[in-house]
């Protein structure tokens, strides 16, 4: 009983001075902890492979099914766009490892400048994209049953699209501003270092879409003659829209039982095929393309591939801010900078998905 | 000084002190909603997933007695044909995704797994809290659909019906999305624990049985889950907003969406009964007081039913119009599958042969697997045959035969472990005789429910019908009555064991003669599970392991 009370006791004492606050009770040592949360992160992203996995396997299928419908959508794609995302996006990598080092060597105000570097890249991008989803929306560009393209004129222009989604942003920066403006105000480093990354990834997003829409209007510039005809046939088209979405939506249902074949040579489901013509000069591959089962069904895989990606970088982003905070009560040091580790892992993978999907939608043509 | 006792040595004059452990460890409501101690995730689940079973079970005894007349006029039935079908499909559903699937691995898996390895915890024991609020997130989405209009197509959500249908998929959809979730997330845990915490001396062949199958367990939910989740995720937005992707009318693939389903589904049909394996593995050994026979052959034909089970599932889809060469591939792999399973029957047979076997309790319960496995497994293969499936598929064989699997296997096996760790999770011992008697009616109506299922199939009576002809009615009334005695056996189990939390012996540390870890720390085991890291040998090793009559349960020699 004595010697097993003794050797108890001894434990205890010993388990006292070999967990310090960052390492949790039920590991032995430093080294166990980071090894676990590491492959534990690493099963994570397999789970995140498989994910995504579908929506390729999705991908592979339909293109297969049509080629030259995807070939010829994807040239809607704004390939300059595309191109300046996978760059942020692989800057950002660089900045993520670059964070992990200075975790690793304690520079910590070193680490809070590249996780905000990151965090601001990430916020380039989704600018970025918001402005190519909501330019696409305007045209009619959408998904399945919604799409109505009618690509010469902006048939949901007066929708607003872009004004509507930058509110959540607004909303964001606005509050990083106030929360750097209270830190400064309480002199407080902790909150600077925090609500400064904040604020400038808050702006960072704004900065993204004046490029992008800098760059999608450049990129329309020798279509300016399709722009004006659009102003002036605007109401008409507006009509049109609504009206083939609704005929498009019937016929939808009402061939629901009959096999897809005989769909996709039905005329009726055909929204407008003369003024269909994509941004780049090229021939219309088949009469029936702007069709719901047809380009609609293009940017079904790219609203769920490239969207489901933007979640990721959303998640992305909030897991940075958290590491954020960490790194600014300079929590991290060569014994433990695990989750900086661990978030630079899932970041390359959003960043490594990201490789794919460029060339599979943007660079097909 | 109880509570530093080592319980090796602890004298059973204990009891008369306060003994601390991890029920009493803490108290209040928040101690249990915000628990980090695996064992009590694992009772919070084990009573939630209890609670789903009660649920689904109340909608089979539905089905059935829905079915006791032909209902060939739609009046006199019991149910509308519109109820019916919401019926079967939220039995089905509620059955898979949230009492099956959980079952084993997250109620008796999380509560075994840390001390069956000799560790104090998980290793992400956060996580492993949010799986469970994952789980009741989800319950609380299957509620909802329950609540409103129901869901009628079926568990498998078949596209293009599924997405025209006006009852509640959408929020079904989201339910099972976020259950997915809380399994992956289960699974990376388990195999994260059991790859980087094992103490020394705890290798990879001197774990249990029961941690290589849910070790198997856990790589099928790591890697299958997540493609159910993008497919659930596109069925969602394909009602939401018409993507197309599996809609014909949108010159969508509703084959695709099968192939995705099955994806996942097959191999969480091993997801479910992989576990149950695992129990019976250790039931068979302790029971029959003599070492498992084969140790390898079982853990590495866990591993590979796991990694076989990924190539099958195109066996569910043998009609649905696939080309012949895949069709005989799929048949051809899924023969291979039963290979592993076979070797696991055998051994468990070969375990008993010449063991002191104890007929008690989960003895009982685990012989009434063997049988019941046996049988699911080789309807199986009349299922994997391609001309036999032409005319089974669809029909109540395949009904009758999942069933065997499913619930003789899996829930079987559950309720036998169940009543094997039963004192050692809360402390109790139960009335062994009045156990053996629910483990006798369970089997007695399970087999007079299923088994005129095997009948009625191969007669070609198709499943999902809420009406029949006249001539299977026979047949049908017997799996009736039989599914009434199922229920009845089953409340005996429940009332057995509630009746031991308030009237129960105390239970010693090792009534049964384990020589596995959990044996070796007090029943309920302390908060830490073990004070100072126990001492590892073979777990299968009874040869220094004999009866101790003060106490009423076994100790080490
Ligand atoms: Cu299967």
């Amino acid at each position: 009983m004595t010697t097993e009370a003794a050797v108890h006791t001894d434990n205890h004492d010993h388990g006292h001075h070999d967990h310090p606050a960052w390492l949790a009770h039920h590991f032995d040592d430093a080294q166990q902890q980071f090894d676990a949360g590491k492959f534990g992160m690493w099963m994570f992203l397999v789970t995140e492979v498989l994910f995504f996995s579908g929506m390729f396997c999705a991908y592979v299928l339909f293109r297969n099914r049509n080629p030259e419908v995807f070939e010829y959508c994807s040239s809607f794609l704004n390939t300059k766009l595309g191109a300046i995302n996978t760059g942020v996006l692989l800057f950002s990598s660089l900045t993520m490892a670059w964070a992990v080092r200075a975790a690793q060597l304690k520079q910590h105000t070193l680490l809070v400048g590249m996780l905000g570097a990151t965090l601001g890249c990430a916020a380039v991008f989704l600018g970025v994209k918001a402005v190519e989803y909501t330019h696409k929306w305007e045209l009619g560009l959408l998904p399945g049953k919604l799409y109505v393209a009618q690509v010469e004129n902006a048939v949901h222009a007066d929708h607003h699209y872009l004004r509507n989604v930058l509110i959540v942003p607004l909303i964001y920066t606005v509050i990083g501003l106030l929360y750097y403006l209270y830190s400064i105000v309480i002199s407080s480093r902790l909150h600077r270092q925090i609500a400064g990354p904040v604020f400038v990834s808050g702006v960072c997003f704004f900065a993204g879409v004046l490029l992008g829409q800098y760059l999608e209007s450049g990129d329309h510039g020798d279509h300016a003659a399709h722009a004006s005809h659009s102003t002036s046939h605007g109401d008409e088209a507006g009509h049109d829209g609504a009206a083939s979405s609704h005929s498009g939506t019937d016929v939808a249902t009402a061939n629901a039982a009959t096999p897809p074949l005989t769909l996709v040579s039905d005329s009726s489901r055909l929204l407008n095929p003369d003024v269909f013509v994509s941004p780049v000069e090229q021939e219309i591959p088949r009469s029936d393309v702007n069709n719901q089962g047809m380009a609609g069904l293009f940017f079904s895989i790219y609203y769920c591939m490239t969207g489901v990606h933007a979640v990721h970088i959303i998640g992305g982003m909030v897991v940075i801010i958290w590491l954020i905070v960490k790194a600014a009560r300079h929590e991290f040091h060569s014994q433990y900078f695990g989750p900086v580790d661990n978030v630079g892992l899932y970041w390359h993978l959003v960043d490594f998905i990201w490789i794919y999907l460029f060339p599979l939608l943007y660079l097909i043509t | 000084m109880s509570a530093v006792t080592s319980p090796i040595t602890a004298p059973v004059t204990t009891e008369e002190k306060v003994e601390h452990h991890y029920l009493n460890h803490s108290s209040g409501f928040l101690s249990w909603a915000l628990t980090l101690d695996h064992k009590r995730i694992g009772m919070m689940y084990l009573a939630g997933i209890l609670f789903a079973f009660f649920l689904g079970g109340v909608f089979a005894l539905a089905i059935r007695f829905h079915l006791w007349n032909p209902n060939k006029d739609p009046d006199l039935a019991l149910f509308t044909n519109q109820t019916y079908n919401r019926i079967f499909t939220l039995h089905g559903a509620i059955m898979v995704f949230l009492f099956i699937i959980p079952s084993v691995p997250a109620a008796l898996g999380n509560f075994l797994l840390p001390i069956m390895l000799g560790t104090k915890d998980v290793a992400f024991p956060r996580l492993n809290l949010s799986s469970f609020y994952l789980w009741v997130i989800g319950f609380i989405f299957f509620s909802f659909t329950l609540a409103t209009s129901g869901i009628d197509t079926g568990w498998t959500f078949y596209t293009p019906y599924s997405i025209e249908t006006t009852s509640s998929v959408t929020p079904a959809t989201f339910g099972v999305f976020i259950l997915g979730f809380s399994s992956i997330f289960t699974g990376l845990n388990f195999i994260v624990t059991i790859n980087t915490m094992r103490p020394p001396g705890m290798t990879w062949f001197r774990m249990p049985l029961f941690l290589w199958a849910v070790y198997a367990t856990s790589i099928i939910q790591v890697l299958a889950t997540p493609v159910l989740g993008i497919t659930v995720l596109l069925l969602a937005m394909e009602r939401l907003i018409g993507i197309g992707i599996f809609d014909p009318a949108l010159n969508g693939d509703p084959v695709t969406f099968q192939h995705f389903f099955w994806f996942y589904s097959h191999p969480a049909v091993y997801i479910m009964i992989l576990p149950a394996m695992g129990i019976i593995s250790e039931l068979m050994s302790v029971h029959s007081h003599k070492g498992i026979f084969g140790y390898r052959m079982i853990a590495y034909s866990s591993i590979a039913i796991a990694l076989f089970g990924f190539l099958v599932w195109g066996h569910h889809m043998f009609t649905a119009g696939m080309s012949d060469i895949t069709t005989i591939v799929f048949s051809a792999l899924t023969f291979t599958v039963s290979i592993p399973s076979a070797i696991k029957v055998f051994n468990w047979v070969g375990t008993m042969y010449q063991g002191t076997v104890a007929i008690n309790t989960p003895m009982v319960y685990a012989l009434s697997f063997l049988f019941l496995f046996t049988i699911g497994g080789l309807t199986g293969l009349f299922l994997g045959a391609l001309s036999v499936d032409m005319h089974l598929h669809d029909t109540y064989f395949v009904v009758a035969h999942f069933h065997y699997v499913m619930m003789g296997g899996t829930l079987v096996a559950f309720v036998g472990g169940l009543f094997h760790w039963w004192p050692k999770m809360t402390g109790k011992m139960f009335n062994d005789a009045a156990g053996i008697l629910s483990g006798v009616i369970v089997f007695i109506g399970f087999n007079l429910t299923f088994l005129p299922q095997f009948v009625l199939g191969t007669r070609g009576m198709p499943r999902r019908y809420a009406s029949y002809v006249e001539e299977f009615q026979e047949l049908h009334r017997l799996s009736t009555i039989g599914a009434a005695t199922l229920g009845v056996g089953l409340l005996v189990a429940g009332i057995v064991l509630l009746h031991s939390l308030f009237y129960g012996k105390k239970a010693p540390k090792n009534p049964w003669g384990g020589a596995t870890l959990e044996w070796e720390c007090s029943s309920p085991p302390p908060h830490d599970n073990f004070s100072s890291p126990p001492s590892v040998g073979d777990p299968y090793d009874f040869s220094k392991i004999e009866y101790d009559g003060k106490s009423g349960g076994y100790v080490k020699k």
